[in-house]
C-alpha cells in the first residue's frame, strides 16, 4: 500500500511543482473570477437583488452571492485546463510514462485528479482572501467547512476533464470541445443567478440548470460556506463523479486503443 | 518459461490498416536483439503494444520474464525498462526530479531513489548535470537522462524505440556501446532502429516489414557477405 502513496506523493508534487513554474497560469485562473466579482457583480448590483433564500439567513449583496460561482469557476477552469495538460502530456510522452508504471491505471489517473483538484483548491483560497479584502467575506468557520465541498467539486470537474481529454487526440480539438462544455456549463447553472429567477424567464432553462452537475457543485460549496449543508448537492456531486471517473477508466482502458496512432 | 521477453502471435490494425501481422519473438536474458525495419514497419506500433499502451486483440501473448502482459501485467511492467522515441521528460524539472518522479511511479522510498539516481547518472557520466533542468540539456544529454531512468528500478528488459533519432555521431555511438554493455551484464535488450550501423554482427537481428517478421537470427549470418546496410536495402526496398 504504500508504494500506492508514494506514487500519489510524487504525482501530486509534479502537478504542485508545474503550478510553481507556471505563474502566469495562476494568474489568470485569478484574474477570471476577479474581473466577474469586481466588476461585472458591481455593474449588475442594482439590477439583480437577491432575496433570502437558503442557506442565507438576510438579503445579500449580488457580489456576495456569485462567490461560491466563482470559487466553481476557478474549480471548473482548472479542471479543463489539468484536461488539457493531460492531452499535452500524452502528446509529448510523459503520459506514456504514467501509464506504463506498474501500478493500477485507475490509481494513476486518481492520482492525477486529486493532485490537479489540490492546485485549484490552492487557488480558490487565495480568490477568497482576495474578496476578502475587497470585504466580501464569509463566515470564519465557513472557509474550513467548505474545504471537502472545494475538493469534492474539484475531483468532479477534473473527472470530466479526464474524460474529454481520453477522447481527445488532438490539442486542436480540444479548444472547441472547451467551448461546448465550459461556457454551457457554467451559465447553465446556478453560479450566477438563482434558479428561481431564471424560472422567470423559463422553466425548461430552470430544469436544464437542476440537472447541471456543476450547479450542485455550486450549491454545495455555497452552503458549505454559510456552515450549512445540501444533502441533494452532495448526492448529486458524488454520483457525477463516480460516473465521470468510470467513463474516464473506460476511456484509458488500453484494450481500447487510447493511445491509438498511427506511428510507425 | 523464458527470463527475458517473450512475444506470440501479435497482430494489430489500425482500422482497414494492418500494423503487426503474427509477429512472434523471443529475447534471451543478456541478449542485445535489434529490431531493425523501415520508416512504417510497425516499429512503434510493436512498442506500444510491448509497454501496453494497446492490447492486441486475438490470441497475442506478451510475457516478460515470465509473466504474462495480461494476466499479471504489474508484474510485468516492473521489469520493464523503456525508452521512448518521442521525448517523456518534464522540460521544467531537472534531471534529479525526473528520477525521483518515475521511482516514485514505480514505488521506490525516497532513499532509494536518491541512491539509484547517483548510481545510474554516474553510470552515464550525468552525475554534474542533476540539478539542471531538462529545458537547458542538449539532445544526447537529455537521451542519456531517459536511459538512467529506465535503468532506476533495475529492469531485466530494456526496451528502446529509436533512442538515437537526432542525436550527433558521437552521441549515437556513446548509447549504442553502453546499452550493448548491459546486455554483458546480463540484461535482456529490444533495441528498435531503422540504422543499420547500430547493429552489430553478434546481435540478435529481427527484420520487421510490413508488419511481418522477414528475418530472425544473428546479424552476422543473415547478412552474409552483404553490408548489412546493402542487404537490408535489397530486402525492403527502403534507403534508410
Amino acid at each position: 500500500m504504500i508504494i500506492w502513496f508514494r506514487a500519489l506523493r510524487a504525482i501530486v508534487g509534479r502537478d504542485f511543482l508545474r503550478f510553481v513554474h507556471q505563474r502566469e497560469r495562476f494568474l489568470a485562473a485569478l484574474v477570471r473570477p476577479l474581473v466577474w466579482l469586481l466588476v461585472f457583480a458591481a455593474g449588475f448590483r442594482a439590477a439583480l437583488g437577491i432575496s433570502i433564500t437558503p442557506p442565507y439567513q438576510t438579503y445579500i449583496t449580488y457580489e456576495t452571492y456569485i462567490v461560491p460561482g466563482l470559487c466553481g469557476m476557478i474549480l471548473l477552469f482548472n479542471g479543463m485546463q489539468s484536461s488539457l495538460s493531460l492531452v499535452y502530456d500524452r502528446e509529448i510522452g510523459t503520459m506514456r510514462l504514467l501509464l506504463t508504471s506498474p501500478l493500477p491505471r485507475w490509481w494513476l489517473l486518481l492520482c492525477r485528479l486529486i493532485g490537479s483538484t489540490i492546485v485549484s483548491v490552492l487557488q480558490v483560497y487565495t480568490f477568497l482572501v482576495i474578496a476578502g479584502v475587497f470585504g466580501i467575506t464569509m463566515p470564519p468557520l465557513g472557509y474550513v467547512a467548505v474545504l471537502p465541498g472545494l475538493m469534492m467539486a474539484g475531483l468532479m470537474l477534473s473527472a470530466l476533464g479526464l474524460v474529454l481529454s481520453s477522447f481527445i487526440k488532438q490539442l486542436e480539438n480540444f479548444a472547441g470541445v472547451m467551448n461546448f462544455v465550459i461556457f454551457p456549463m457554467f451559465f447553465l447553472s446556478s453560479a450566477l443567478y438563482p434558479l428561481w429567477k431564471m424560472a422567470e424567464s423559463s422553466d425548461l432553462l430552470r430544469d436544464i440548470c437542476a440537472l447541471n452537475p456543476f450547479t450542485h457543485a455550486v450549491e454545495m460549496i455555497r452552503y458549505l460556506l454559510y456552515l450549512d449543508f445540501s444533502w441533494p448537492a452532495l448526492i448529486w456531486v458524488v454520483a457525477s463523479t463516480a460516473v465521470f471517473l468510470g467513463m474516464a477508466i473506460w476511456g484509458y482502458d488500453p484494450a481500447r486503443g487510447l493511445m491509438k496512432r498511427k506511428t510507425g | 518459461m523464458i527470463n527475458g521477453l517473450k512475444a506470440r502471435n501479435l497482430s494489430f490494425q489500425y482500422g482497414a490498416k494492418t500494423a503487426l501481422n503474427n509477429v512472434s519473438f523471443e529475447v534471451s536474458k543478456g541478449q542485445f536483439c535489434a529490431l531493425l525495419g523501415p520508416n512504417g514497419a510497425g516499429k512503434s506500433t510493436l512498442v506500444s503494444l510491448l509497454t501496453r499502451l494497446l492490447v492486441a486483440p486475438g490470441d497475442g501473448e506478451i510475457h516478460l520474464i515470465g509473466h504474462s502482459l495480461e494476466h499479471s501485467p504489474r508484474n510485468a511492467l516492473a521489469a520493464l525498462g523503456v525508452v521512448y522515441q518521442q521525448p517523456t521528460l518534464d522540460m521544467d524539472l531537472t534531471v534529479r526530479q525526473n528520477l525521483a518522479y518515475f521511482g516514485a511511479l514505480h514505488g521506490l522510498s525516497r532513499k532509494d531513489i536518491r541512491i539509484r539516481s547517483e548510481a545510474a547518472l554516474d553510470r552515464l557520466g550525468m552525475l554534474e548535470r542533476a540539478g539542471e533542468r531538462i529545458r537547458n540539456l542538449n539532445g544526447g544529454h537529455r537521451r542519456r537522462t531517459e536511459l538512467a531512468r529506465a535503468l532506476l528500478h533495475d529492469p531485466k528488459v530494456l526496451l528502446l524505440d529509436e533512442p538515437t533519432v537526432g542525436l550527433d555521431a558521437a552521441a549515437r555511438a556513446a548509447i549504442t556501446d553502453h546499452v550493448h554493455d548491459l546486455a554483458d551484464q546480463g540484461m535482456s535488450v529490444l533495441w528498435t532502429t531503422h540504422l543499420t550501423d547500430e547493429v552489430r554482427d553478434s546481435d540478435h537481428l529481427l527484420v520487421l516489414h510490413q508488419g511481418q517478421i522477414l528475418e530472425d537470427g544473428y546479424a552476422g549470418e543473415i547478412r552474409g557477405d552483404l553490408p548489412l546496410q546493402e542487404w537490408f536495402l535489397l530486402r525492403t526496398g527502403d534507403r534508410s
